[in-house]
């Protein structure tokens, strides 16, 4: 599409988010695979309208305030890129725009204090689970507080499992095959320290040394999504450091924050350590798609035949381009049935904190992800991404439907330990 | 707010009826952004009621409207007219009757017409129209455009699919067009609808025709080092007497987008890749590609691959499908002509366009509908650099009067639109033309309904640019 966007004037940002639109052809080919477009119905909640929005904003024709509840609604999942045979980045041109506008935004006084207190401590492993402990307190006067508020309620669990410190390293069982960096998230830790703990085990026992290098952060993808880019970039240059090390690949286990790493190179852009940036990208690999590479150690038949829906995260799916590798790890343990969960690309709803700043769209996303994966008859479901994890966990159970929801290796790990999975929510 | 629109305002719910800059920017334009205009407000109506009321309201107020699918129509077809109303009718998306027994399909208008092939599997039929755009386009943006598709070679356009409508006319009255049964009784008022490009009315429900899925494909992909030689490989397909599914042409730049976009394993090197589809009763469709691959065989390809997996005939059309907003991958701006050229003439008409490309120094992508002739040239410029947009234009034009010439069409299925309207006095004589513009008059004697589309000339929409009457009067204004 063409455009007047002065990138002179913009710098490096704005070469990225022009190079974006120039590649949009407005041939609406993403439009199914937009949750927004589906929901809302309406051209301005669509990529394509939202591209043509930001274009404008970005060419000095339409005040950004006009075009700000549109871009907001949208929840970065990028099933457009997915979907979009023009090859248009609209994960890199959103993020780079919120990046922009957030400085010269408006926004209340109490939106402020929301976002700040997002900001200062879901990335923080140590302030998040406090404030968890308070926001359990919270969930007794829920019903009096207003949606903004009630919304972060409901997706903390009854009772916040015990913390787990992580070692430093973790050494590999038997013979050593690899060694690798470890990225242990943020929420994830505080929430569900069983991710880690899965997904420690199964790669010592396939013989993988992992190191946890001390001094690393969040990811900053959560900070990047909301367009805090200058506290994206303190996080990204602590972990460049953090990360530095010869290692033969960096691994998550959380779609969003693998995703986030591979952002570097964009958020780079035009400082400094772009070179840097870009070699750290290079190294991040999801945890199924290492293991795979790897070559996974056999794994002992389950006690009896079990349906699993495996639930793609955007941010491995869409973002990362991972489907394959989780769905041929789990075919990998004997007698897992394999289903598709119907509509399976459109996201749930989680999608960073959107489920905190746009509850009700979040909640029918989740809703409808809920029932899909009911009418796919499976018995467990399956996903990489701890945001996932927790808004089809809530969604099920408000369905009165308390399937057991795994991260992919608690699954791996429960077929190598022989744990009965009949057994319940762990 | 003015007046009418206030009134317009009692009619839609808040958040069905946008009139605010941030709401309009992203319907100014369809999937030909060389065009542009801001719609004085969009209503989404969610049924027929509303979408009458809307009508009236334009009729009452002397507005011109412009109805609205899913916005993918690359002749500028659904672009809004300055300050007029847009309706858009994505909202109106339910599937109303399947019934198997009969074999038809009602859908309201803003259906995606992948949908309804989706939905009628279950039960082994499916919606034969098949346009690249088929994951999104609606079935009454299919209707208004009578749209084709790489199938329809041998089962026609949408207006041999569609049974029944019902229309609102632009003076806001509901008519029934068909019926669910393939015999009617009088003129075909149902085909003049069919392609008359929200001129004549909006359809609000729609009978479709199923048919059961054939029950074996056979899709080969052969590769050649001339466009040419492809070109006459499809009318030596033709003279062997053989009627494939579909027959579709790609060339080298085509390749390479749509290769970059969905992986589907093109041979890269190629100058031209065909696509021929068999389908049909097993037994049958073995014969004819013995027979076939003889054709293909003498007609000078050097490589020929069999689709040997459901997956891999998939992945064959993903590309073609997937080719046209590739090509945006290859250039910022292009151009996506649409014209006929009979089957015979294929090899010099694709000979003459490369003459053409490279007299404008632009370059020419071809993808296109082979075995009716439909030719797809994607003209790609650069319109940031002074004056490729208008030599991308002329060019194209030329491509239209060669089809025209060779005894073709100036459009196959994208329609005439905004974009083709001052060729077709190439296509018709003054006479055609008038007697077409009477029926309209007939129907729609403000011309109120998609304004300054389709007919040439000095449409009232030209002088229409600027204020409106009404708002010049002081009865309405767009502040
Ligand atoms: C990448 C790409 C590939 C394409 N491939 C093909 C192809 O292979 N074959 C083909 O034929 N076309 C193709 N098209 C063009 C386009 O998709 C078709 O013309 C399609 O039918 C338009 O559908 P729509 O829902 O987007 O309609 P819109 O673009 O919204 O509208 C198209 C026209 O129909 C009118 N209209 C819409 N709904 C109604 C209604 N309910 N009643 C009356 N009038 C109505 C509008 O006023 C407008 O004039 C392609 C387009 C793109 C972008
Ligand atoms: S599919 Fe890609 S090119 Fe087409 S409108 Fe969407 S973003 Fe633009
Ligand atoms: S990122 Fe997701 S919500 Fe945002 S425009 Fe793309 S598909 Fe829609």
């Amino acid at each position: 599409m063409q455009h007047k966007i002065d990138v002179e004037q913009l710098g490096p940002q704005g070469e990225i988010m022009a190079h974006a639109i120039e590649a949009c052809v407005h041939c609406g080919f993403c439009l199914p695979a937009c949750p927004t477009y589906q929901v809302l119905g309406e051209e301005m909640d669509s990529p394509r309208g939202r591209i043509f929005l930001m274009k404008e904003v970005l060419e000095g024709n339409l005040q950004m305030e006009e075009a700000q509840p549109y871009l907001d609604k949208c929840l970065g999942c990028q099933g457009c890129v997915t979907a979009c045979p023009s090859g248009v980045p609209y994960g890199e041109l959103i993020s780079t725009y919120r990046g922009w506008s957030e400085p010269q935004r408006h926004r209340s006084p109490f939106q402020k204090l929301f976002r700040i207190g997002l900001q200062e401590t879901l990335p923080y492993p140590a302030r998040f689970r406090a404030a968890a402990r308070l926001g359990r307190l919270g969930k007794l006067v829920q019903p009096l507080l207003p949606p903004m508020l009630k919304a972060p309620l409901e997706l903390l669990p009854e009772a916040l499992p015990q913390s787990e410190p992580l070692p430093e390293i973790i050494p590999a069982l038997g013979e050593r095959r690899a060694r690798v960096a470890f990225l242990a998230g943020c929420a994830q830790q505080v929430l569900q320290p069983g991710f880690n703990r899965a997904t420690l085990r199964v790669l010592a026992q396939n013989g993988v040394e992992v190191v946890i290098p001390k001094g690393q952060s969040c990811c900053g993808a959560l900070a990047l999504h909301t367009g805090e880019r200058g506290r994206a970039l303190q996080f990204a240059r602590t972990n460049l450091k953090a990360f530095a090390g010869d290692y033969d690949a960096i691994l998550t286990n959380a779609a969003g924050c693998g995703s986030g790493l591979k952002e570097y190179p964009v958020l780079f852009h035009g400082e400094p350590e772009q070179a840097q940036a870009a070699q750290l990208a290079a190294r991040v690999k999801d945890v199924s798609v290492f293991l795979l590479e790897l070559g996974l150690k056999e794994v002992p038949p389950l006690k009896r035949p079990l349906k699993v829906a495996y639930h793609d995260a955007c941010h491995l799916a869409h973002a990362q381009g991972v489907r394959a590798e989780p769905r041929q790890l789990l075919r990998s343990i004997p007698g897992v049935e394999l289903v598709e969960i119907p509509e399976g690309e459109l996201c749930c709803g989680s999608a960073g904190t959107y489920n905190l700043e746009q509850p009700a769209i979040a909640a029918t996303l989740g809703e409808r992800k809920a029932r899909h994966i009911l009418a796919s008859g499976a018995e467990v479901v399956v996903t990489g991404n701890i945001g996932c994890f927790t808004q089809i966990q809530t969604h099920l159970k408000k369905l009165g439907r308390e399937l057991l929801v795994l991260h992919t290796l608690e699954l791996l790990e429960r077929a190598y330990a022989q744990a009965a999975l009949q057994e319940g929510p762990s | 707010m003015n007046p009418a629109l206030t009134e317009l305002e009692r009619l839609f719910p808040p958040g069905r009826l946008l009139h605010k800059p941030g709401e309009l920017v992203p319907y100014e334009s369809d999937a030909l952004t060389a065009f542009r205009a801001r719609p004085l407000a969009v209503v989404l109506p969610e049924s027929h009621a509303e979408v009458q009321a809307a009508v009236r309201w334009c009729a009452k107020h002397q507005i011109p409207y412009v109805a609205r699918g899913s916005g993918t129509s690359l002749s500028g077809g659904s672009l809004p007219i300055d300050g007029g109303l847009l309706i858009g009718l994505n909202r109106m998306n339910r599937l109303l009757r399947l019934d198997p027994v009969e074999r038809i399909a009602v859908v309201q208008p803003g259906f995606i017409n992948l949908q309804v092939s989706n939905a009628a599997a279950p039960y082994g039929l499916y919606y034969a129209p098949d346009p690249s755009s088929q994951p999104v386009s609606t079935i009454g943006g299919n209707l208004a455009f009578n749209s084709g598709g790489a199938h329809c070679l041998k089962y026609g356009m949408t207006s041999n699919h569609v049974l029944a409508a019902k229309v609102v006319l632009p003076d806001g009255e509901t008519v029934e067009l068909g019926s669910e049964s393939l015999e009617n009784t009088g003129p075909d008022w149902l085909g003049l609808f069919a392609g008359s490009e929200g001129l004549l009315g909006i359809a609000t429900e729609i009978t479709l025709r199923l048919l059961p899925k054939p029950e074996t494909y056979h899709t080969v992909l052969a590769a050649y080092d001339s466009l040419a030689k492809a070109g006459e490989a499809v009318a030596a397909v033709v003279a062997s007497g053989l009627l494939p599914g579909a027959m579709e042409i790609m060339d080298s730049l085509a390749i390479e987008a749509a290769e970059a976009a969905v992986k589907a394993g093109y041979p890269l090197e190629a100058r031209a890749l065909l696509i021929v589809e068999l389908e049909g009763e097993t037994p049958q469709v073995e014969a004819e590609a013995r027979y076939l691959e003889e054709v293909i065989q003498k007609s000078g390809a050097y490589e020929v691959r069999v689709a040997r997996s459901n997956e891999e005939r998939l992945k064959i059309w993903k590309g073609r499908k997937a080719a046209f907003s590739a090509v945006g991958r290859l250039s910022p701006d292009y151009i996506v002509q649409d014209g006929v050229v009979p089957r015979s003439r294929l090899g010099q008409a694709l000979q003459a366009i490369e003459e053409l490309s490279a007299r404008y120094s632009l370059r020419v992508a071809n993808v296109f509908h082979a075995g009716d002739g439909n030719l797809h040239p994607l003209i790609l410029y650069n319109g940031r650099l002074e004056g490729e947009l208008h030599r991308a234009e002329e060019l194209a034009g030329e491509i239209l009067k060669l089809c025209v010439a060779l005894g073709g069409s100036i459009t196959g299925e994208h329609g005439v639109g905004m974009e083709k309207k001052a060729y077709m006095t190439e296509m018709f004589r003054e006479a055609d033309l008038a007697a077409m513009q009477r029926i309209r008059l007939a129907l729609d004697p403000q011309e109120l309904a998609n304004r300054g589309k389709m007919f040439p000339g000095e449409t009232p929409a030209q002088s229409f640019h600027g204020a409106h009457p009404l708002e010049k009067a002081g009865v309405i204004s767009r502040e």
